[in-house]
C-alpha cells in the first residue's frame, strides 16, 4: 500500500495516465492555435478540440455544438448564471438556487443580488433534497433561471434533476445544473433530465485542472448567454480566449473513458463505499450525513460525535480526506452544507467526507476503516463530551461558556 | 496547515489525560468552550491544602490538535506551581511554546480561561466550610 492514501476525490482526482498520454502530442506536435484556420498547425489543434467536443457531448447526450470550453466549473457557473441573468434581464430578474450549492454558484448569485436581481435560496430537506413543491411555489413570472446542482460535493446527494428540469420546462424557466460531481460518475443525459445549461470540469473526472465546459442547449429552447469576457469571439461568441488545446483533449479523453467504464466503475465504487460504511457504522454514535438512498456511489460523509474533525484528521494523517469542521476552513465556520441539512454545529464539527476514486483499492478501504476506529477511540478517551455522554449528561442542557 | 513538532508531540502523547473527583474540596474544575464552537476544555487541578501548591492536574479536550496541545501543555505547567503562580500563566506563553499560528490563538486563550476557571472553582470551594461526614 502506498501512503498517504487518497480519499478526497470530490476535491480533485489524479489524472488518468491514459488521459496524460492523449494530451502529450498537443503540447509539442499539434501545438497550433485552434483558431488558426489557414495552416496545418491550426487544423491539427482544431481536430483535437472537435474530437474532444464530441466525446464530451456523447457522455451527456448533447450535440457537439452545445459544448463551450472554459477554464473550469467556477467559470462555467459564472458564465451560465451571469450570462443568463444579463441576457434575459428584460424578461425577469428572479433566480432560484439552493442553500447547499457550491460557492461558485452562491457567490455568483450574491453578486447578482447586489446588481438588483432577486435570488431565492431554497432550503433543503434532511437528506439534502430540494423540495419540489417549494420549487414550484418559488417560480414567478419574473423567474428566468433555476440553478440546482446535480450532485452535492460534500454529502453526494443526487438531486431529482429530471423532475426539477421538467418543472422548469413546464414553467418556461431555464435550468442550469452544476454537474461537476456527477458527470462521468453517474449517468447524466441533458435531454432526459431537461437540462438547459450544465457546468463540467475535467479535474473531477480524472482529467487535468484548468479546463472545463459549459453545456448550452441549442434547441428547445435555444439558450443565449451574454459573454463575460470580451475578445476574439471564440466558442460561438460566448467565451473568448485561445483554447487550452491539450487540456480540452484531456477533458475529452477523460469523458470517453468515463463513458466506457462507467457501469463497472459505479459497481466497484459502490462496493468499496458500502464496505467502508459498514465498518465505520460499527463505531458507536456515528452518523451518516445525507441520505444513503440518492447518493453518489463513491461518496460517504459521516459524523463521529464527541470527536472534533480536525483532531481526527490529525490522527489519520496518512489518509487524505476532508472535514466539515470549522477548524479546517478559512472562515472558522462549520460546513454550511451540513448545517443546511439541519445538522447542529456540534455534529458538523465532527464530520469527515470520504471520496472514493478510480485508483482506490479494497486494501486501502480496510486500512482507513481500521485507522478511523482506532483514532476515534483514542480521541474519545480525551473528550470531555464523550465522558459526559457516557455519564448520561444531556449535553443540550449544559450551559456552555462559549468563547 | 503544518503543525509544529511540539503540537504533534502533545497530540500524539497527551500528558495528564483524565479526570479527578469534582466533589473533592481540594480539586478545582474548569470547563470552557462549547461543542457548537468546536472546542470544549475541561481542566482540573488538585491543590495541597497545606502548601497551596498544585500537586496534580488533569485535562480532557474536545477540539483541534492545537486545543489538545494547549491544554496538555497547561497541565504540565500547572503541576508544582502555587495557585498564584498558575494565575500568571498567559495564553501568549502557550502560543510561543507551541508555535501556534494566528488562526489557533483562540486555543491558547481557551487554555488560559480553563486554568482561571479551575482556580476560581477551587477558591470558591475552599472558602466554603467543609462539613465532615456530610454526604455528597
Amino acid at each position: 500500500m502506498k501512503f498517504p492514501i487518497y480519499l478526497d476525490n470530490h476535491a480533485t482526482t489524479a489524472v488518468d495516465p491514459r488521459v496524460v498520454q492523449s494530451m502529450i502530442p498537443y503540447f509539442t506536435e499539434f501545438f497550433g492555435n485552434a483558431a488558426s484556420r489557414n495552416h496545418a498547425f491550426g487544423w491539427g489543434a482544431e481536430e483535437g478540440v472537435e474530437k474532444a467536443r464530441k466525446q464530451i457531448a456523447d457522455l451527456i447526450g448533447a450535440n457537439s455544438k452545445e459544448i463551450i470550453f472554459t477554464s473550469g466549473a467556477t467559470e462555467s457557473n459564472n458564465l451560465a448564471i451571469k450570462g443568463v441573468a444579463q441576457m434575459y434581464a428584460e424578461k425577469g430578474n428572479h433566480i432560484i438556487t439552493a442553500a447547499t450549492e457550491h460557492k461558485a454558484v452562491l457567490d455568483t448569485c450574491k453578486h447578482l443580488e447586489k446588481e438588483g436581481f432577486r435570488i431565492t435560496y431554497l432550503p433543503v430537506q434532511g437528506s439534502g433534497a430540494v423540495d419540489l413543491d417549494m420549487l414550484r411555489e418559488a417560480i414567478t413570472d419574473k423567474t428566468i433561471l433555476v440553478s440546482i446542482m446535480y450532485a452535492n460535493n460534500e454529502i453526494g446527494f443526487v438531486q431529482p434533476v429530471a423532475e426539477i428540469g421538467k418543472i422548469c420546462k413546464e414553467r418556461g424557466v431555464l435550468f442550469h445544473t452544476d454537474g461537476v460531481q456527477a458527470v462521468g460518475k453517474i449517468p447524466v443525459n441533458v435531454i432526459a433530465d431537461n437540462i438547459d445549461l450544465m457546468s463540467i470540469t475535467a479535474h473531477k473526472l480524472y482529467g487535468p485542472k484548468g479546463v472545463g465546459a459549459l453545456y448550452v442547449r441549442r434547441k428547445g429552447p435555444r439558450v443565449q448567454l451574454t459573454a463575460q469576457m470580451d475578445g476574439g469571439g471564440h466558442e460561438r461568441g460566448m467565451r473568448s480566449g485561445t483554447l487550452n488545446v491539450p487540456g480540452i483533449v484531456g477533458l475529452g479523453e477523460a469523458c470517453a473513458i468515463a463513458q466506457r467504464e462507467m457501469p463497472v466503475e459505479i459497481a466497484r465504487h459502490r462496493a468499496l463505499r458500502d464496505r467502508l460504511h459498514a465498518k465505520l457504522a460499527t463505531i458507536e454514535e456515528s452518523y451518516v450525513n445525507g441520505s444513503m438512498e440518492s447518493r453518489l456511489p463513491h461518496n460517504l460523509n459521516m459524523s463521529f460525535a464527541y470527536v472534533e474533525g480536525e483532531s481526527l484528521l490529525m490522527g489519520i494523517n496518512d489518509i487524505a480526506v476532508s472535514s466539515g469542521s470549522a477548524c479546517t476552513s478559512a472562515t472558522l465556520e462549520p460546513s454550511y452544507v451540513l448545517k443546511a441539512l439541519g445538522l447542529g454545529d456540534d455534529l458538523a464539527h465532527t464530520s469527515i467526507r470520504f471520496g472514493i476514486g478510480r485508483f482506490t483499492t479494497e486494501e486501502e478501504i480496510d486500512y482507513v476503516a481500521d485507522k478511523m476506529i482506532e483514532v476515534v477511540d483514542k480521541l474519545r478517551e480525551l473528550s470531555p463530551l464523550w465522558e459526559m455522554f457516557k455519564e448520561g449528561v444531556d449535553l443540550s442542557k449544559v450551559e456552555w461558556v462559549a468563547h | 496547515m503544518a503543525y509544529s513538532d511540539k503540537v504533534l508531540d502533545h497530540y500524539n502523547n497527551p500528558r495528564n489525560v483524565g479526570a479527578m473527583d469534582k466533589k473533592d474540596p481540594h480539586v478545582g474544575t474548569g470547563m470552557v468552550g462549547a461543542p457548537e464552537c468546536g472546542d470544549v476544555m475541561k481542566l482540573q487541578i488538585k491543590v495541597n491544602p497545606d502548601t497551596g501548591v498544585i500537586e496534580d492536574a488533569k485535562f480532557k479536550t474536545f477540539g483541534c490538535g492545537s486545543a489538545i496541545a494547549s491544554s496538555s501543555l497547561a497541565t504540565e505547567w500547572l503541576k508544582g506551581k502555587s495557585v498564584d503562580e498558575a494565575l500568571a500563566i498567559k495564553n501568549t506563553d502557550i502560543v510561543t511554546e507551541l508555535a501556534l499560528p494566528p488562526v489557533k490563538i483562540h486555543c491558547s486563550v481557551l487554555a488560559e480561561d480553563a486554568i482561571k476557571a479551575a482556580i476560581d472553582d477551587y477558591k470558591t470551594k475552599s472558602v466554603q466550610p467543609v462539613h465532615a461526614g456530610a454526604a455528597v
